[in-house]
């Protein structure tokens, strides 16, 4: 293919970028934000995915088999930690508005300047070689492409380099996106859209050429496996043997965890591009299911170069693109090189854009700041400056990275030169993890971490690099330094067995952290760190409440610090910055003297544009400040705990105070009901009383005013007198028993009662009602004597009045019986009648008080309407149970149950 | 000689039954008694009453109905019905007022008075 067409699409595609990023920052400033939205989030973590995935996994799968799995398992475990760990470092970063992760772990330990050196010069270190191989793998994925020869090392043939050139519309692009502003902890809107496109460019890049070898070369997944199976040398990568190395799976899971969150370009996109901590909630799951499926096709692929380019003595870093071009498929290859190069890109420019804003904020510029002496007082003076020095930083990394790629890289895999960056970034862990979770965790311990982790990298994963290329005596590797045997680079104290990433990894962990806990147990603390401390520590209860404490002491000047500001924001917005935080915060601006709170304030914002440490000189110059003491800090902190307390408590009580009044107004309404209730209750009496006085009355009157009424009639009158009045006493005695169970005032008075004479005994009191109706009774007892605990006289009223209801309901000439039946729970006593029975709507009702009065249509002539309320009352001071089977024309069944002893 | 006027009395109640069939005989009526609603409906319609002494709550139909029937029937709509009930509320009377009763009389109530409004109705 040709080498100008190949140049052009890549092009081509950087304009698309471009294209990409203006249309995010077009949407932005329209309002409708596209990267505020958890999924574009998730696949802005896609950078995470290089070249080296791209094309590195399938060189990896056909040389080691599945262990290129290790760097995906890792990230898919701490996916799920993203929620509480992460989630902590993006609160701490922007509430502190941290652009770095130098800025992250100088502003932990006391605002130190010197840990945010060591840490970019860490990140430059371990970075830039990674972002060679980057432009390393363009370089060769194009001379694939388009046929030509390697373009060799060395600087000689530089400007017959395509690399060249697509390095510089990088920069560019770079500059463009990520040195604009100002405030490096602002987001890049337009950045992250363009990263996110290209973490779907690669996908479907790299599926596209999966589906091409699997179904296009091979007759779908079976025939490359078994054909995979048939092949000596791949048989032998996928079979269990003494070779597996489960050192080497776990060193590299445990390393890719920690890259996940502490490589430059994912703490960038994960942290400081983050614009919602919910956002997280998606790229739990999205972000290892974009693995997944990155990965998904890496052995098909793997399988099918091995099967038909293995003999031609094709790299298998190149198989990706090697396939289709081989094979013909002229477009896919260019879709492929596309696919590569931007998994290339998003790469380089994200991680370069961290380290520029970490090499101008904690190096460049507070030597500019330095060396001029600055108390400069300008409108945005220092504003170009800064910008400048972030442009030069890119334009340094970049070159730098180019220069390694020409000079040293072309000895190395993909592969290798990532694992050796994972272990250098992985050096950050303790300093950082401890620092959000350890209050103990002190400057010197971070310092100490660092600089033994990064010493031990060093050595055991650079050193052998150098030595192989030839700049330094390559005997150090089998000899070790100075010919002293355990210091061999590979194999540390004589450690055998691990692979050179794992060895590295463990030395320089071991090292690292031994160095940082005991450093940190034994070290003094500046106020300073202890007040960093415990915010960091302590950042959810800190960002909850606005910045009530300070532990600033000193003297400051409005004017000065409005200055002070204005020269990197401009006079306009410096003043409305400040003049909004003043009012949010309630801080009067007459005085001249700043509020400690305004000093920290506009530390905080030059530091998001300039890096804490640089922040830190700018606003000294301005002030007068007085050391503070730890007694002092811990006051402080302690006040601030103390007001934590109280609000607290506060919300506590009112809370409380709701609830109470919540209860308050549900037992006013009980109050209510039971008084409707009663009243209902009253109204019934009264009404059940009214008809038996209305007989009694006029039976009375015609007695008195006829007195020459005959004997008979006159009996009949009297009789009817006599019968209504027991009527009327009935109904009283039956009013007051069921206030009397209702109002708890009844006392039982259990003994133990032979139930069967129970039961007979009250079939007997009701045996004359039942012969006036020519009604036979029936008692089914088994013959054995039941026991119960019970109120004796309480149970014989339910027993007899369930039998007169019987007698009541039972046709002329029916039939009643009693039966008592032993089960589990307890004694059931039943009383039947072939009565005309009860709809199975009422069942539960006719247990109600009055429910006959309240029912017109089931009224029957006799009885109070309150015998079986009064019976379940009963029953229910037993702890037993009363209900009724019964259908209409079928009798009815009444049961009520007894516990037994 | 005129014919004597006729009397319903409905009540479920039998001893109530029992002393108004008396005092209304007594008083020279002719007097039928209805132990529920039905019994009554079936009364009104064959006996043509001039007054019916009617109660409200009984088993079957409540004698707001039957009320209601009466007057709606053209035959029997002239009779008289006075409501004889242990629902003493307010809104229960209007509402046998409204449905055309000439009088509302409350349980326990003086037979005496019964029949003197009786007498003064039939006239």
């Amino acid at each position: 293919m040709n080498n100008f067409v190949a140049i052009l699409c890549a092009l081509f595609y950087l304009g698309l970028l471009f294209a990409v990023a203006y249309y995010a920052e077009y949407r932005l400033k329209k309002g409708r934000s596209i990267i505020n939205n958890g999924y574009v989030y998730a696949l802005s973590l896609g950078v995470y995915c290089t070249a080296w995935t791209y094309y590195g996994s399938v060189g990896q799968a056909s040389t080691k088999g599945i262990e290129f799995l290790a760097v995906y398992i890792g990230p898919t475990i701490m996916a799920a930690l993203f929620w509480p760990v992460l989630r902590k470092i993006i609160r701490i970063c922007k509430t502190q508005h941290i652009s770095s992760i130098a800025d992250l772990i100088s502003i932990r330990y006391g605002k130190n300047f010197s840990l945010a050196v060591v840490v970019t010069i860490l990140c430059m270190v371990g970075i830039i070689p990674y972002i060679a191989l980057q432009l390393k793998a363009i370089s060769d994925s194009m001379n694939i492409l388009t046929g030509a020869a390697e373009t060799g090392t060395g600087l000689k043939n530089i400007f017959a380099d395509n690399t060249l050139y697509i390095s510089g519309v990088l920069v560019f692009f770079i500059i463009l996106f990520g040195a604009r502003s100002i405030d490096a902890s602002e987001k890049h809107e337009g950045l992250v859209a363009a990263i996110a496109f290209e973490s779907i460019v690669k996908l479907v890049a790299l599926v596209a050429v999966g589906l091409f070898v699997t179904f296009g070369l091979f007759d779908g997944f079976g025939d490359i496996f078994s054909k995979a199976a048939g092949n000596e040398t791949l048989k032998k990568l996928f079979q269990f043997s003494e070779s597996t190395n489960y050192t080497t799976w776990t060193g590299l899971i445990l390393l890719s965890m920690l890259a996940i969150i502490f490589l430059p370009r994912q703490f960038h996109m994960s942290v400081v591009e983050n614009v919602k901590e919910t956002h997280l909630k998606k790229a739990i799951w999205i972000f290892p299911l974009y693995l997944l499926l990155i990965t998904f096709f890496v052995l098909p692929i793997a399988f099918g170069g091995t099967l038909l380019l293995g003999k031609t003595g094709i790299n298998a870093d190149n198989y990706v693109l090697a396939l289709p071009m081989q094979y013909g498929a002229k477009f896919l290859s260019l879709f492929t090189f596309i696919g590569g190069f931007s998994a290339a890109t998003s790469m380089i420019i994200v991680e370069t854009i961290a380290i520029s804003t970490m090499m101008s904020n904690n190096i460049a510029t507070p030597l500019l700041l330095a060396s001029q002496k600055f108390k400069a007082k300008g409108d945005g003076q220092l504003k170009n400056p800064i910008l400048n020095i972030r442009r030069f930083s890119i334009f340094l990394i970049i070159a730098l990275a180019f220069l390694y790629d020409k000079l040293v890289a072309q000895n190395f895999s993909l592969v290798s030169i990532g694992m050796v960056s994972f272990a250098a970034v992985a050096q950050f862990a303790p300093a950082v993890l401890g620092g959000i979770y350890w209050k103990q965790a002190s400057q010197k311990g971070a310092m100490a971490g660092i600089c033994v982790g990064f010493v031990t990298w060093f050595y055991t994963a650079v050193i052998p690099s150098i030595a192989a290329s030839g700049f330094i005596n390559a005997g150090i590797i089998n000899e070790g330094l100075f010919g002293m045997g355990w210091l061999k680079p590979f194999s540390l104290f004589g450690m055998q067995g691990m692979d050179s990433v794992t060895h590295c990894f463990f030395w320089s962990m071991l090292f690292n952290i031994i160095a940082f806990v005991s450093v940190s147990l034994y070290s003094n603390k500046s106020a300073q760190e202890v007040y960093q401390a415990d915010i960091f520590v302590d950042i959810f209860r800190h960002s909850a409440k606005p910045d009530i404490n300070m532990i600033w002491k000193g003297t400051a000047y409005l004017p000065d610090l409005n200055s002070l500001l204005a020269n990197f924001l401009g006079n306009e917005r410096a003043e409305k910055i400040l003049v909004n935080y003043a009012n949010r915060n309630k801080i009067s601006l007459d005085t001249k003297k700043a509020d400690p709170r305004m000093v920290e304030f506009a530390e905080k914002i030059l530091g998001g544009a300039i890096g804490s440490a640089s922040a830190r000189i700018m606003v000294s110059s301005v002030t007068k400040e007085e050391e503070l003491t730890i007694d002092e800090v811990l006051k402080i902190l302690m006040e601030s705990q103390q007001i934590m307390v109280l609000n607290k408590e506060l919300r506590k009580k009112s809370v409380e105070l709701q609830k109470a009044r919540d209860q308050l107004i549900d037992v006013n309404k009980q109050l209510q009901d039971i008084d409707k209730t009663k009243d209902e209750f009253l109204n019934t009496v009264t009404h059940e009383l009214r008809t038996p006085l209305t007989s009694i009355r006029a039976m009375t009157e015609i007695l008195h005013d006829n007195t020459e009424m005959d004997e008979e009639q006159r009996q009949h009158f009297l009789s009817g007198i006599i019968k209504e009045t027991e009527r009327l006493s009935h109904l009283i005695t039956q009013v007051l028993n069921l206030e009397k169970y209702e109002s708890g005032k009844q006392q039982l008075n259990i003994s133990s009662v032979q139930l069967n004479s129970l039961i007979k005994e009250a079939v007997a009191s009701i045996r004359p009602l039942a012969n006036e109706k020519k009604i036979t009774t029936e008692i089914n007892i088994p013959d054995t004597i039941f026991l119960v605990q019970c109120d004796a006289d309480l149970i014989m009223q339910v027993l007899t009045n369930l039998l007169s209801n019987a007698v009541k309901f039972a046709p002329e000439k029916g039939r009643i019986s009693v039966s008592v039946h032993n089960n589990l729970d307890g004694l059931q006593i039943w009383v039947e009648d072939n009565g005309k029975g009860i709809e199975p709507g009422l069942h539960e009702l006719i247990f109600d008080k009055f429910f006959q009065a309240k029912n017109q249509n089931l009224r029957k002539p006799e009885g109070s309407g309150l015998g079986l309320a009064i019976c379940k009352k009963i029953i229910d001071l037993h702890e037993g149970s009363i209900w009724v089977n019964s259908e209409i024309n079928k009798g009815s069944k009444f049961i009520f149950t007894l516990p037994l002893n | 000689m005129k014919a004597l006027k006729k009397i319903l009395v409905v009540d479920d109640d039998p001893y109530i039954l029992m002393s108004l069939e008396f005092l209304m005989k007594k008083n020279g009526y002719d007097v039928m008694i209805a132990r529920n609603g039905k019994e009554a409906l079936e009364l009104v319609e064959k006996q043509l009453p001039d007054l019916v002494l009617l109660d409200i709550m009984m088993p079957d139909v409540d004698g707001y109905e039957i009320c209601r029937y009466i007057k709606k029937t053209a035959k029997i709509k002239h009779a008289k019905v006075v409501f004889m009930s242990a629902k003493s509320k307010e809104a229960d009377i209007q509402k046998g007022y409204d449905l055309g009763a000439s009088y509302y009389i409350s349980k326990p109530f003086s037979t005496r008075e019964l029949v003197k409004k009786v007498n003064e109705m039939l006239l």
